[in-house]
Order: C-alpha cells, then sequence, then structure tokens
C-alpha cells in the first residue's frame, strides 16, 4: 500500500505530501477571504441545485414497502418475533401468552444467577451475579428490568446467530466482505434516530420494533469479530482437520469455529454491552420496561429514582460483561474417562435444584415471589434531595454561571459562528487538506466526496452546528481526559479505580446527564457540549491508560538505564508509543461524541439532531435517512482519517 | 350491567367464542402509554375500566406522536389524551388518511402558553400582563440573550409560533427552544433554588402545577382568526399577534375497527369524559404521593365509583 501511494504522489510532480497539503489548506485560507467575490455555489450550494433526496427516498421507501410488498414481509417476521418475545415475556414476568407458566419468581432468578457466575468465576462472580438480581428486586424494579430482559433474551441470540452467519459468509467469500464492510461502518455510525423510523413502520411499534432496533444495533462488532476469528485460525490446526478428513461442514463445526472462539465470544460480549446501551433509546419506539420508565420518571423531574434505575442498568451490563469475559477465558473443563454424569454436571444439577427449591419456597413466602411497591427499599426521594442540594450548592452554581458566561461569550458563540460564516468551498478545501496530509490522495478524495455529499444535500448549516458542537466537547474532552489518563497511568493504584469509572459512566444511560447538565447550564450550548463531553472523556481516558501501560517494560528499562527522568521518560518513550493507541480513543471519542450530540437534542439544539426529531413525529423517512446520512458521512470521514493515521503510526513504529 | 358482567365473564372462563352475541373480542384491546403521568395513570384507569368489564387489556409503550400512525393501523387500538396543541396536527394527518376517528371528548380544557412560577412576580410586580413582562423583558436577560429577556420554548416540533408572536408584538424577547418536557422541569427546579425569575411554556392539566405555583401570562385574548388575519389583534400587519386559545380540546382518539371488534368496551370508550381536576388528581397520585401508575389507577377507580359505573352500563 505504501508503495502504492508513493508512486501516485509521485506522478504529480515534485512535490511533497507536505506541499501540497500546505497548497489545500492556503487555498481553504483565500477562498474564505476572498468570500464576497466567490462564485455562489461555492460560499453555499444554491437553493435550486439541491435535489430533492428525502422526496425520492420517501418513494423509493413506499415503494419497496408497498409495491414489493417488504411490508408483508417484515410483518411476517415481527410476528414469528412477536411468538419469542411472547414466551420470554410470559416466563420473565408474567405476560398472559403461551406457554402461561410464567412469572419465574425472583428468587429464582437470582440463586440461578449466581449458580452460573460460581461455575465460570468462583465465589467473587457469583456474588456479584446474585447480588445484582438482589438489589433489582429490592429496590423494586424486577418487573420493570425483566421486561427489558426479556426482549435482550430475544435481541442478543439473534444478533449473535445472525452476526457470526454473515461473518462467516464475509471469511468465505472476499467479495460478500467488500460489500458488507461500508454498511457495517455506516449502521455504526448511523444516529440512533433513524433505525427507529423504519423499525417503527416495517416491525410495528412496541417490543418488536424495540427488538429489531436493538438486534441491528449490536450485529456489526458480530459479524467483525468472526471474521477476525477465523482468519486467525492457524494453519497447522487447519491441515489436522484435513488429514483426519472433516468434511466441510465438520471443518467450519470442529476446527474453525472451536479455534476462533476467544474472538467470537468478545463478539458476544459486545453484543450483550450494545443490546443494554440501546435499553432506554428504543423506549422511544415502544420497549417496555427500564428505559420507559426512565423516560416517564424523567419528565416528572424525579431525579433519584431515574439514578437508581441508571444503577440497575449499569449493575446488569457490569454483570453480564463480566460474566461473558469469564466465559471468554474459562476453558473447557476435561474430566477422567468413566467420570460419572453426575460429578461432571455437579453445578448443573445444583442449579436445578436450587430454582426449584427456590420456585416452591416463592408458592408460600410472598417476599420471595415478588416486593410490592411500599415493600421496596427504594429512596428515590432522598436521593433526590442529595443530587438537588449538590447543583444548588452556591460554589458549584458560582463556578457553573461563570463558565456558562464564559464559555457562552468567549468560545463557543465564535466559535459557531466562524464555521456558519465559511464558506463550503473552503471547509471542505481544509478537510482534504487534512486527509491528504494523513493518507494521501486517496483519503483527501474521500474526505471531498463526503462532505460534498453533505452539501449538495442542502443540509450543511445545521452538519456545521452539529460538527461545532462534536468539535468543542472532543477538544475539552482531551484536554481533560488525556492528563487525566497519564496521571492514572502512571499510578497503578489510580488506575483500576478510574478504569471502573470508565465503565460505569459508559453503560449509565446517557439520558441521565442531560437534566443535571441542564440545572447546571440551563438550556443552551454549554448544557450540550456538557453532556456529550461526559460521554467523550471516557474512550480519551481508558486508550490512554492503556497504552501507556501496553509499553514493553525493555524499552522502559532502556529508558531508565540511560538516565532519563520520569518526565523525559513519559515524553520521549510513553507518549510516542501510546500514541497509535490513544488516538484509537480520540476516534472513539468523536464517534461517541457524535451519537451524544443528536440525542442532546432533547437538551434543546439547532443542529441535525433537532430535525431529526422532528422527522419521528411526521413518519417521514426519506428526511430522516437524508439526515442520518450527514451525520454518518461527518463521522465515518473522521473515522477514516485517525484510523489511517493511528495504523500508520504503529507500522512505522513496528508495534502491531 | 351485572348480568353482561356474568355473561361476558363466564363467557371467558370458559373460553368459548360464540357468533349469537355481539360480544367483545377475546383479543386484548391494546392501549398506548406515553412518558408523561396523567395520561399513564388514564391509559391504566380506563384498561381497568375494560377489564371490569371482561375484556384483555395490554398497554404499550409508544412515541406520542408516532402513535397515531399506529392507531390508524390498527396496532393499537386507542388514545386517551389527544391534545388540541401538541397533537392535534399528528391527529388530523392521521384521520385525513382514514382508520382513525375521535370517540369521546372529555370536559377537561387545556390551555398551553407562556408561564412563570410565582416567584417570578417579586421580581416583576405587573405580571400577568405581557405588557408589564415585556417592561421587564431585562429580568430574564442570560449571556446567550445579551439584554434581552430569554423566553424557554418547548421543542420545535411543537409547532408554537413564539417567535411569530415575539415579532408580531415587538416584545424584548428571544426565543429559546428546549428539547423535551424534561429540559422545561430542569429549567424550572434549577431556577427554583435562588428564586430565579423565569418565564417558559407551559400547558394545564399538568403535574407541575401541584409542583410549582404560577401563572400563565396574559395575551390578547385568542380570537379564531388571529393566526390567519393581520387585522384581527393588537398589531394591525401581523398574524399572531394574541395568545393561545385558553380552552384547547382533549380528545380521545380510537381505531375504527374497535366499535366492531369490542362493541361494549367501545361504547363505554365514547361515554369517559373526565375534568380537569380529575386529570390533576390521577396525576398528582404519581407525581407527588410517588404511587406506581398502576396502584394510581385502581386507587383513583376506588374512590370515584359514582363516576365511572355510569360509563359501563
Amino acid at each position: 500500500m505504501a508503495i502504492v501511494e508513493t508512486r501516485l504522489t509521485g506522478k504529480i510532480g515534485s512535490l511533497t505530501r507536505l506541499q501540497i497539503t500546505q497548497f489545500l489548506f492556503g487555498l481553504a485560507i483565500i477562498f474564505a477571504i476572498i468570500k464576497p467575490l466567490l462564485p455562489e455555489f461555492l460560499v453555499r450550494i444554491p437553493v435550486e441545485m439541491i435535489l430533492p433526496y428525502d422526496i425520492w427516498l420517501q418513494t423509493l421507501f413506499d415503494f419497496i414497502k408497498d409495491d414489493l410488498g417488504l411490508l408483508t414481509v417484515t410483518r411476517g417476521i415481527s410476528s414469528v418475533l412477536e411468538w419469542f418475545l411472547d414466551i420470554t415475556a410470559n416466563l420473565l414476568y408474567g405476560k398472559r401468552r403461551w406457554p402461561n407458566i410464567g412469572p419465574v419468581p425472583w428468587v429464582a432468578i437470582a440463586v440461578v444467577a449466581a449458580v452460573i457466575g460460581f461455575w465460570l468465576k468462583g465465589w467473587k462472580m457469583a456474588l456479584l451475579a446474585g447480588g445484582t438480581f438482589v438489589w433489582v428486586a429490592l429496590i423494586g424494579q424486577w418487573k420493570l428490568a425483566m421486561q427489558t430482559m426479556s426482549v435482550i433474551a430475544v435481541a442478543a441470540p439473534m444478533a449473535f446467530l445472525i452476526g457470526l452467519l454473515l461473518g462467516i459468509c464475509a471469511w468465505k467469500y472476499p467479495r460478500f466482505q467488500r460489500a458488507i464492510m461500508p454498511v457495517l461502518s455506516i449502521l455504526q455510525t448511523l444516529p440512533f434516530f433513524t433505525y427507529l423510523l423504519p423499525a417503527v413502520i416495517f416491525f410495528k411499534v412496541g417490543p418488536t420494533a424495540g427488538c429489531i432496533a436493538t438486534i441491528i444495533y449490536a450485529i456489526p462488532p458480530m459479524v467483525l469479530m468472526t471474521t477476525l476469528g477465523l482468519k486467525k485460525v492457524s494453519h497447522e490446526v487447519v491441515e489436522a482437520g484435513h488429514m483426519s478428513g472433516s468434511t466441510r461442514w465438520q471443518m467450519l463445526r470442529y476446527v474453525y469455529l472451536p479455534a476462533a472462539r476467544t474472538e467470537i465470544l468478545v463478539g458476544v460480549n459486545q453484543v450483550i454491552m450494545l443490546c443494554l446501551a440501546m435499553v432506554v433509546l428504543t423506549a422511544f419506539i415502544g420497549m417496555p420496561g427500564l428505559g420507559a420508565k426512565l423516560l416517564s420518571l424523567m419528565n416528572s423531574l424525579k431525579l433519584g429514582r431515574s439514578f437508581e434505575i441508571g444503577i440497575t442498568i449499569v449493575l446488569i451490563a457490569v454483570t453480564l460483561d463480566r460474566l461473558s469475559k469469564a466465559w471468554v477465558v474459562k476453558q473447557p473443563e476435561h474430566f477422567e474417562r468413566g467420570t460419572s454424569w453426575f460429578v461432571r454436571h455437579k453445578l448443573l444439577i445444583i442449579g436445578i435444584i436450587a430454582f426449584i427449591v427456590s420456585i416452591i419456597l416463592a408458592q408460600f413466602v410472598q417476599v420471595a415471589d415478588h416486593i410490592t411497591r411500599k415493600q421496596d427499599l427504594s429512596m428515590g426521594k432522598d436521593i433526590d434531595n442529595v443530587i438537588r442540594a449538590i447543583l444548588a450548592n452556591d460554589i458549584i452554581t458560582g463556578v457553573t454561571d461563570w463558565l456558562r458566561w464564559f464559555l457562552i461569550t468567549w468560545v463557543l458563540i465564535p466559535f459557531r459562528n466562524a464555521l456558519l460564516w465559511l464558506p463550503t468551498g473552503s471547509v471542505i478545501l481544509a478537510m482534504a487538506a487534512f486527509g491528504y496530509f494523513v493518507g494521501g490522495r486517496k483519503s483527501a478524495l474521500l474526505v471531498v466526496i463526503f462532505f460534498g455529499v453533505i452539501a449538495l444535500t442542502g443540509w450543511w448549516d445545521r452538519s456545521m452546528i452539529t460538527l461545532y458542537a462534536v468539535i468543542s466537547a472532543v477538544i475539552l474532552a482531551t484536554l481533560i481526559g488525556i492528563p487525566l489518563g497519564i496521571a492514572a497511568a502512571r499510578n497503578p493504584k489510580w488506575s483500576e479505580p478510574i478504569l471502573l469509572v470508565c465503565d460505569t459512566a459508559q453503560t449509565f444511560p446517557s439520558f441521565i446527564y442531560l437534566i443535571p447538565a441542564i440545572m447546571l447550564f440551563s438550556v443552551n450550548d454549554v448544557a450540550v457540549v456538557f453532556a456529550i463531553l461526559i460521554f467523550a472523556t471516557v474512550p480519551l481516558m481508558r486508550y490512554t491508560i492503556e497504552g501507556i501501560r501496553a509499553v514493553p517494560s525493555e524499552l522502559l528499562e532502556a529508558a531508565d538505564m540511560a538516565g532519563a527522568t520520569r518526565n523525559q521518560k513519559l515524553l520521549k518513550v510513553q507518549l510516542p508509543l501510546a500514541l497509535p493507541t490513544m488516538a484509537v480513543g480520540f476516534n472513539q471519542a468523536i464517534m461517541f461524541a457524535f451519537f451524544m450530540v443528536i440525542i442532546a437534542a432533547f437538551i434543546g439544539t439547532q443542529d441535525l439532531g433537532q430535525e431529526l426529531q422532528k422527522t419521528l413525529a411526521g413518519n417521514n423517512l426519506g428526511k430522516n435517512f437524508v439526515l442520518g446520512m450527514c451525520v454518518s458521512l461527518m463521522a465515518l470521514a473522521f473515522n477514516h482519517i485517525i484510523m489511517r493515521w493511528s495504523n500508520d503510526r504503529r507500522k512505522a513504529l513496528g508495534v502491531g | 350491567m351485572k348480568f353482561k358482567y356474568m355473561l361476558s365473564a363466564t363467557a371467558m372462563t370458559m373460553a368459548v367464542v360464540s357468533g349469537a352475541f355481539a360480544e367483545d373480542s377475546s383479543d386484548p384491546i391494546i392501549i398506548p402509554i406515553h412518558n408523561w403521568s396523567s395520561q399513564i395513570v388514564m391509559s391504566h384507569v380506563v384498561g381497568q375500566i375494560f377489564e371490569n368489564m371482561g375484556n384483555n387489556v395490554e398497554f404499550v409503550t409508544t412515541d406520542s406522536q408516532a402513535v397515531y400512525e399506529s392507531v390508524r393501523l390498527g396496532d393499537v387500538s386507542l388514545e386517551v389524551e389527544v391534545w388540541e396543541g401538541a397533537f392535534g396536527a399528528s391527529f388530523n394527518a392521521a384521520k385525513e388518511k382514514g382508520g382513525i376517528h375521535a370517540a369521546s371528548e372529555h370536559s377537561a380544557v387545556t390551555r398551553e402558553d407562556w408561564w412563570y412560577p410565582l416567584w417570578t412576580k417579586e421580581a416583576c410586580p405587573g405580571l400577568p400582563s405581557w405588557e408589564a413582562l415585556n417592561a421587564c423583558a431585562a429580568v430574564f436577560a442570560t449571556p446567550e440573550t445579551g439584554d434581552k429577556g430569554r423566553f424557554l420554548g418547548g421543542p420545535v416540533d411543537w409547532l408554537k409560533h413564539d417567535q411569530e408572536r415575539v415579532d408580531a408584538l415587538g416584545m424584548n424577547f428571544t426565543v429559546v427552544n428546549a428539547g423535551s418536557a424534561a429540559a422545561l422541569w430542569a429549567e424550572i427546579g434549577a431556577a427554583e433554588k435562588n428564586k430565579r425569575p423565569i418565564v417558559l411554556f407551559n400547558w394545564t392539566p399538568n403535574f407541575a402545577e401541584a409542583v410549582w405555583e404560577g401563572e400563565f401570562v396574559e395575551f390578547p385574548t385568542w380570537v379564531a382568526s388571529c393566526n390567519e388575519d393581520p387585522s384581527v389583534g393588537p398589531n394591525p400587519n401581523a398574524t399572531y399577534d394574541c395568545g393561545n386559545p385558553a380552552d384547547g380540546y382533549l380528545k380521545i382518539a380510537a381505531w375504527d375497527g374497535m366499535k366492531e371488534k369490542w362493541p361494549d368496551a367501545y361504547n363505554t370508550l365514547t361515554q369517559i369524559s373526565f375534568t380537569n381536576p380529575q386529570i390533576a388528581q390521577m396525576a398528582k397520585f404519581v407525581d407527588v404521593d410517588e404511587m406506581e401508575p398502576e396502584d394510581a389507577a385502581t386507587a383513583w377507580l376506588d374512590a370515584n365509583k359514582n363516576i365511572w359505573e355510569n360509563w359501563t352500563k
């Protein structure tokens, strides 16, 4: 690749990459200076040149939906899905559907969770898994949590199966892989509002739509990890499989899949995490349970109880995360020949017995069966008061009032106005310069096409406002996250707790951040940037810590021997080597920011998110998709440039 | 009523589907719930009335705007709170496509307009008159609005024409749009701690009345042609130069197929009508007394038997 690249640059003439970058950037600046003299299409695409993509897309969707009869197909799929959902719903929270035996009492589920935890990783895991479910029951959220779990219990296995199949196909047929990869990238960057509307229209409002949206959201990492795992299977293993005369199916089932077990299980872990990330968002399209309750609590400003729901979601996420990770490292157990079935499966038997005993117990003890509102230990009101007291603290309000004034008048509004003032041509050229500097002609071209398409859709100004919020938040997140990450990485005692905070902050439903953000800064851009900031700082911190920790110890020793001080070691050895990993964190921060900026529409913005929110009401699928693509294209452009840089840098450093 | 109840109950338990009686289908009646308490409790109240009549009821959480499309298609059976101001447009759009109609109208009236919590009056004693509000616009100024006052409007998709009104009446205010109802409450909650004056969009019936005392700003009274005819209202050259109607409708919408599928339940539905205090009480059970919506609905039904039992006859 690198060779091709140099040949390409060579063709242009004797100009170096830096010179071309400078030329493009200079052109961008000249465009900005001579703005009044520029032809109109370089300042903003004139209205008559903007084609009605939304109407075309709407027509296309209508055609596929009604004339090609896709709606009948999807409604058929959703009735199958509904059948599965009804079963889990009946078992977990007693919805009146076949098989009509539920709900399973909470004690039984908690006990089984504890046994599974013990089987995977011993007592500590048993305590975490069982404890999570006990917490959920005691806090009085059992039914809500089970409504949520009843959908995830269907969505996660489906996403796993579909992802696995697509991953195998992508590995088997390179052409299929080339076709599916861009689709997956788009799926990963498409704002969640864009998933929701088609889900409702094609799969009927309610748990089915929520289930479908969750599945689509969770598939991409499963496909990627499966392909990655299968590609890594070593030659010797494959040879051995062939020598024992395996058929193609046997090769896949007994050779490839077991050998790729670790990657596939990492994929499973990702699927579960993404499913939980959708719990609140899918509440907009009829997913019952914790998410729906959270939204209605927030609408009556019950901070305390929404906070408790947030803790429940985090606990469930952490439990499932740890359980699935324990499953990744757990090796299959082997027994001596002749060991009896009972010994081999003693934990399974213990689990079944415990399950039956707790069901019987629940028949006689009401508290073991379900906990009513008056019996639960919810402290919503008290937490409410604590949060309010913190937010009303004079020192805090003093600081936030000043910050609000400073950021609005001196940073955000000027930056925003500047971005909106810049001619479209100027912005595209500057992005092209950026792309050229990092990845040469191909990257520059890609970036120009992506931003060019945005300009042609006519949503340029809205896109720039979105971009402005993302850039402001990511810059602030970098200023906060990287120093914190470095400090944590240098002190091993700190890094574990900080990583735990990162985990929590990431799984805590982002919606809950919105209210404190508004109470601190009121409805304006500072609150929007603040809400994005919380979310975007996490990956920056995490990857900084992990990047610095992964620096080989030999290099550190070498630096020590050369007599480097602590600071020299950091600046000359650790940071340069950690930089490619930190860039991945930076990339994630930008992706998270693009995700969160759309959610920030609930605070009140004037960007693409606001328009997207409007399309939900009107069932305007075409416009919804155009807006979604604008967000996706911007995110993809940044993703491409940063990942390109990180990979090149890694190659140059010879790490990975 | 009792006889009918027993009849349908027997039919239910024996799982006999008889064609001889015009009887309600045993398929569940699907009631959508949204994310504000009065609607959730009222849905449960209606649901429990149906259950008392021997029907199966199920609840599904949906978006409050997208729900009209679902009612139209029969995916959900009814909608208990159709607000004129907030959902009139979505409801009418769905009605034009067919499949949905208004089954009943509550006696409750709705009002949506500029509103302030009572402590604001200390900083601006001339309230609730809009001229007085305009005179003390500086009290409502913030860093992002400069020396103009800040009015916090609802989400843009509620289409409230606040900006047009500010222009038409020549008010010294800037309209800032919040993104959700929760954002409005968070602002009042934040203003409450140091009694900061604030003017924002609000409506009644609403839980906020029970939590924060306040009043609506009195704009020039609304007349039918105010939004279309410039000559109406104080400014002869502009539309939107008056307040919102002080008595908007609150309706119950139903799927067209409901009448045939569940005739008894439908008949009851057409008689249901709640008043403002009744709706406020339902919301209060949840928002102030911290009950679960299902329990709140049961409590309300127990306390108001005389009101709803007539509807089921």
